[in-house]
């Protein structure tokens, strides 16, 4: 009936957990295959794997001959190494807040 | 006759199957153990051996006959098992090397009539290909210096106990080891960094002996690595160090002595940058200034002592704020990689998918021909550039070092 629905606390939902797993990416960025949970968009996945791209690119500019790097952030690592143009990226998360 | 009464009981024994090879000085014997009819056959393969033993032949040059003898029984021996010829004049070796070829060429110098050094003389122009040594009783640096000039390979005292005999004969197999590879000879003056740098990166395994004046000290390389060094009562990284503070002098490859323990443990490269650096500043008058003091990078690097960290190639200090001073060691132009890190860092930092992912703690690049490990410390990048083969508990041990030092 909804008369005491303000006595009802709206449950408080807990941060969603972070993507953990890895996803191949093509040279373009666009992910070929995954083993993180599909409650991650893949959307977000091709923000992560442009920068990881971006930064091979650079690399070779520089010419710092590089085939893999590993970042560690607060809340997650992320492994990359190059796979023919494009990449295989690692995602573990280090637990932290989501946004 | 010999090998049917021997065959049918060595070929009961369990270890034994179808084959057997043999193997005789100069031929391979393969044995094959096949039925042909009954009682049992034994059909035996000779072959001449595609890799039939190179018999090394040595020559053998002095006019002391008990020499002579002593030193052909010596070199008898040798696990190479060379034919040793010996002649006790210049003019007869002369005649010898002319109707055969030899391997090695072992001379006295003072002789009658034709001395070693005009016997030595001959034999480079004539045979190029000849290896020579110089074996004299006398110890004396500028006839040594001369022999060498005149393109000799070794030149040895006369060994006078055990030990010395022993390193005799590793030299003479060494050479005999080494005579199938080739090679160039020629007389050039080089740095012994040149030097030191050339036997590293050839991977080499063998004592480069430094002699200046009356000074001689050694330089032990295993595989690439400087392991050891000795010079008058010092040893280890500050032997090292006298040595290359010489400024001229001559060498000698000698072989390796694989028993002798590790007393260094710094790469090559950072022994050379580290002694270059203190040359430069004791020729500069650099002073102990203390780290802040305007300092180059050469000197505040030095303070820091991080040529001595093992494995270590370069390190940077790169400052978050561009408008800061990079400081730079062990590399030439670090401004690519300055370059790509603050992009690289900037851009994960801007990062947000989503999720947020925190600030930088480290970065870590793995490639063939390096490791490049960064840590965020205080507002600075600290940067180290390590050989791609660094274990992983090697890049944390030496990335604190590089830092204790720093904060130091």
């Amino acid at each position: 009936m909804g008369l005491l629905s303000f006595l009802k606390t709206p449950k408080t939902q807990g941060p969603p957990p972070l993507p953990s797993g890895s996803y191949t990416v093509d040279r373009d960025g666009k992910v070929v295959t995954r083993t993180i949970s599909s409650a991650v968009s893949g959307e977000t996945l091709e923000q992560i794997s442009a920068q990881v791209l971006q930064t091979f690119k650079d690399a070779k500019q520089a010419e710092l001959n590089m085939t893999e790097f590993s970042i560690t952030m607060g809340a997650m690592n992320i492994k990359a190494r190059e796979l023919r143009g494009g990449a295989i990226i690692f995602l573990s998360p280090r637990g932290a807040a989501l946004k | 006759m010999a090998l049917s009464f021997l065959l049918p009981s060595f070929f009961k024994k369990p270890n034994i199957r179808q084959g057997l090879r043999l193997k005789s000085r100069c031929t391979n014997f393969h044995l094959l153990h096949q039925r042909i009819g009954n009682p049992c056959r034994y059909l035996i393969v000779m072959s001449a051996s595609a890799a039939t033993a190179v018999k090394h032949k040595i020559l053998l040059l002095d006019d002391d006959p008990d020499v002579l003898d002593l030193y052909q029984q010596m070199l008898l021996q040798l696990p190479s098992e060379p034919e040793v010829h010996i002649s006790s004049a210049g003019a007869s070796a002369m005649t010898m090397l002319d109707a055969e070829p030899f391997s090695i060429l072992i001379s006295d110098l003072k002789m009658p009539r034709m001395d070693g050094l005009q016997v030595l003389a001959i034999v480079r122009r004539k045979y190029p290909q000849l290896r020579t040594v110089v074996l004299t009783g006398v110890a004396d640096p500028q006839m040594r210096a001369r022999a060498y000039a005149m393109g000799i390979d070794i030149y040895l005292e006369k060994p006078t106990s055990e030990k010395e005999i022993s390193f005799f004969k590793d030299c003479i197999e060494s050479l005999l080891d080494s005579e199938h590879s080739g090679g160039f000879r020629g007389v050039q003056s080089k740095s012994l960094v040149d030097l030191i740098q050339l036997e590293c990166l050839s991977g080499s395994s063998c004592i480069l002996k430094i002699t200046n004046g009356k000074l001689e000290g050694r330089i032990w390389i295993q595989n690439g690595e400087v392991y050891d060094s000795t010079t008058q009562d010092v040893q280890g990284e500050d032997a090292f160090r006298r040595i290359l503070s010489w400024r001229a002098g001559n060498f000698e490859i000698l072989p390796i002595d694989l028993e002798r323990p590790r007393k260094i443990m710094t790469s090559y490269q950072g022994l050379l940058l580290d002694t270059a650096q203190a040359l430069d500043e004791a020729q500069a008058g650099g002073g102990s200034s203390e780290p802040g003091d305007n300092l180059s990078d050469t000197q505040y690097f030095r303070k820091a002592g991080l040529g001595r960290i093992h494995g270590v190639e370069f390190a940077l200090r790169v400052p978050l704020d561009q408008d800061r001073e990079v400081h730079k060691w062990g590399i030439e132009n670090p401004e690519p990689i300055v370059t790509w890190l603050r992009a690289v860092v900037g851009r994960f930092q801007a990062l947000h998918p989503g999720f947020e992912l925190g600030a930088i703690d480290t970065l870590e690049t793995r490639g063939i021909q390096r490791i490049i490990h960064v840590t965020l410390h205080s507002s600075d990048l600290i940067v180290v550039g390590m050989l791609p083969n660094a274990s992983k508990d090697q890049i944390s041990e030496s990335t604190k070092k590089v830092l204790e030092r720093w904060a130091s």
